[in-house]
C-alpha cells in the first residue's frame, strides 16, 4: 500500500525533508513509517498523526493514508 | 463557533466587531463575553527575540481549532466562540491569537476561554520558531500559563 509521509517544524529541519511516499506491506503501522523514515536520524519526543488525526504509534494503516510526525507543539501566545 | 488559520496580519478587535455583529442568538440572551488576545513578545528565556515564524499543519490546524472549540461547547453552556490564530511570520507586539467566548453568564465565559487556550497551546499543531540575534531557535515548551 502506498503511505504518504510529512514532517514539520525542526523534525522536518533534521531530516531535511518535508514529504515522501512509502510502499508498505498491508496492515504496516505508523512506528513501521517511522522506522523507515526518520529513526536514528531524530532525537527527543515526537508525535504522530494519520488522516490529519493523533494517534499512536500502533495504529494501523490503510492504503493512501496520510501520516506525519513533529514535535510537541508550541502554538497560542506565551 | 469558528476557527481561522490567518496567513495576514491580525486586528483582533475588527475581528471580533464583525463576528458580534453575526453572533448566534439575541443580544439580550449575552449576557458575558470573554476575550483574550496573545500577543508577541520581545523576550524569552533572558534573550532578546527580534521575530517569530509560527508553522502550521494545513488542514489539521483548521480541525483541532475546531475539535477544541466542540469540546469546549459540550462542557459550558456557551452562545458562540471564535478563534483566529496567526500563522508564518510575526515580530514583536503583532497579535498572535484571539480567543473570544460568548455565553449568557461570566463563569462559563471565563472559564471556557481559559480552557480553550490551555487546550490550543497544548494540542492544537503549530510550532514557534524564534529569530534572535545568534540566529534562530525552535521552541521546545510552553511557559506556564
Amino acid at each position: 500500500m502506498r503511505i504518504s509521509v510529512r514532517f514539520f517544524a525542526g523534525l522536518r529541519e533534521q531530516l531535511e525533508q518535508t514529504e515522501l511516499e512509502l510502499s508498505l506491506p498491508a496492515g504496516a503501522t505508523v512506528a513501521q513509517v517511522w522506522e523507515q523514515t526518520a529513526k536514528g536520524a531524530v532525537s527527543g519526543p515526537v508525535l504522530a498523526a494519520r488522516n490529519m488525526e493523533y494517534v499512536d504509534f500502533a495504529t494501523h494503516l490503510d492504503d493512501g493514508d496520510e501520516v506525519a510526525f513533529f514535535p510537541p507543539v508550541t502554538g497560542g501566545a506565551r | 463557533m469558528n476557527s481561522v488559520v490567518l496567513e495576514q496580519p491580525l486586528d483582533p478587535w475588527q475581528w471580533l466587531g464583525r463576528y458580534e455583529q453575526s453572533l448566534q442568538g439575541t443580544p439580550g440572551q449575552t449576557g458575558a463575553t470573554a476575550v483574550f488576545v496573545g500577543s508577541m513578545r520581545d523576550f524569552n528565556q533572558g534573550d532578546a527575540v527580534s521575530g517569530l515564524f509560527l508553522e502550521h499543519y494545513p488542514g489539521m490546524t483548521q480541525c483541532c481549532l475546531d475539535d477544541i472549540q466542540r469540546r469546549a461547547v459540550e462542557r459550558w453552556d456557551l452562545i458562540d466562540s471564535l478563534i483566529v490564530h496567526r500563522v508564518g511570520q510575526l515580530y514583536p507586539g503583532d497579535p498572535i491569537v484571539l480567543v473570544a467566548v460568548w455565553s449568557a453568564h461570566r463563569r462559563a465565559a471565563f472559564e471556557a476561554s481559559r480552557w480553550l487556550m490551555e487546550e490550543l497551546k497544548s494540542n492544537v499543531p503549530l510550532w514557534k520558531k524564534e529569530q534572535l540575534v545568534a540566529g534562530s531557535r525552535w521552541v521546545e515548551k510552553n511557559t506556564p500559563g
